[in-house]
């Protein structure tokens, strides 16, 4: 959808590449865009290809800055990298406009693929189905745990951390917010120590 | 909807939005424990299927606590666990986006990233865990997930293609 011409933005933070003030429908739909069509968690890279490459919202670095940051902090992934980028765009509007256009529609969708299903609940098969897709997500999401794994593990300390926060969950079931609440600070002053020796 | 269960929802959700580090994942663990054992909301299945349309579905897969609420309380339920769950970790990556404008690349923010990176891997890890442990199917979700993550890792199939192969799996041998 084409934004009406506006005056050269005077947000010093903006790409270079974005001449005019984006128009905030045009966020909404670009990523109601994302949202509805990145299917099983390769949204990051969708949204690489579309806002770096093709409408060159943002550059690269500051994307990859942006992804590395939302994938440590508090937050779905990809709603904190909608929010960097909205930021980067139109500020608070830009980026309530994108989160809002991410999962505004895609919510829409899944629950009537929900609604669907209980439709069906009463057929041996939608268990089967629903069981089948359920284990094969499980899946999907081991990758992405093993690679944060993998990008995690620097060091013997990181590694004890994984494992440390893996048993307290899954072996004494501890209460997460008990759990990152300890390991959480134990890890970052750690981290901060390592980075003033090196 | 009852404002017990409204108020329920914002219990689960808000913490859990403040402490989904690494992503929305992390947390799933954790919301299974609260609503199939704390809460009763819903049985082991029942939330393995609510796991399953939220990957199958388009979008993130965080949308799965839009789907708890849904599950509870129909629509005000979806929007309010969506606002519980996507606000308050919003509001302070917004803030954060702004403070590394002004401070790019400060010592501080490297030890933070770097610091909780472990945290979000174990609790990934451990939301893998808990939902094979109560995945319908036993040995056989295990060998699905197991091949899925292979298939992943080894660059042999797409992710859509994998969630359609689960069901075949489990339509002709569940």
């Amino acid at each position: 959808m084409p934004s009406p011409p506006e005056p050269l933005s005077a947000d010093s933070t903006s790409p270079p590449a974005a001449t005019r003030r984006t128009g905030l429908t045009t966020i909404f739909l670009a990523f109601s865009k994302i949202g509805l069509t990145a299917f099983g968690g390769g949204m990051s890279g969708w949204m690489m290809r579309d806002f770096v490459r093709e409408r060159r919202w943002i550059d690269e670095a500051d994307f990859l800055n942006g992804l590395a940051l939302s994938q440590s902090f508090p937050g779905t992934n990809v709603v904190n990298l909608a929010i960097w980028i909205g930021n980067r765009l139109r500020g608070g509007a830009g980026a309530t406009a994108a989160v809002a256009g991410l999962l505004g529609p895609s919510l829409f969708a899944a629950v009537a693929i929900l609604a669907v299903f209980d439709l069906l609940t009463h057929l041996k098969a939608t268990h089967q189905v629903l069981a089948g897709v359920g284990a094969a997500a499980i899946g999907l999401s081991l990758e992405m745990a093993l690679k944060a794994a993998r990008r995690s593990a620097t060091s013997a300390f990181s590694i004890a951390v994984i494992a440390a926060v893996f048993a307290a969950v899954c072996l004494f079931r501890l209460p997460l917010p008990l759990v990152v609440a300890v390991a959480a600070p134990i890890s970052i002053v750690v981290a901060y120590r390592r980075k003033r020796e090196g | 909807m009852d404002v017990q269960t409204f108020l329920r929802l914002l219990a689960v959700f808000v913490p859990l939005s403040l402490l989904s580090v690494g992503g929305g994942q992390a947390v799933v663990a954790d919301i299974h424990r609260q609503v199939v054992a704390g809460l009763g909301w819903m049985t082991d299945g029942q939330f393995v299927d609510l796991f399953a349309v939220s990957r199958m579905a388009p979008g993130p897969g965080s949308l799965l606590a839009s789907l708890v609420g849904w599950r509870v309380s129909g629509w005000s339920g979806a929007v309010i666990a969506s606002l519980a769950f996507f606000g308050p970790s919003s509001l302070v990556f917004f803030a954060l986006a702004h403070f590394w404008t002004v401070h790019p690349r400060s010592r501080l923010m490297q030890a933070v990233e770097e610091g909780l990176a472990p945290v979000s891997a174990g609790l990934m890890l451990a939301t893998i865990f808990v939902l094979l442990a109560s995945a319908d199917g036993g040995i056989l979700a295990w060998a699905v997930a197991l091949v899925s993550t292979l298939a992943l890792v080894t660059n042999r199939a797409g992710p859509f293609a994998l969630l359609g192969l689960g069901a075949a799996v489990f339509l002709v041998l569940g």
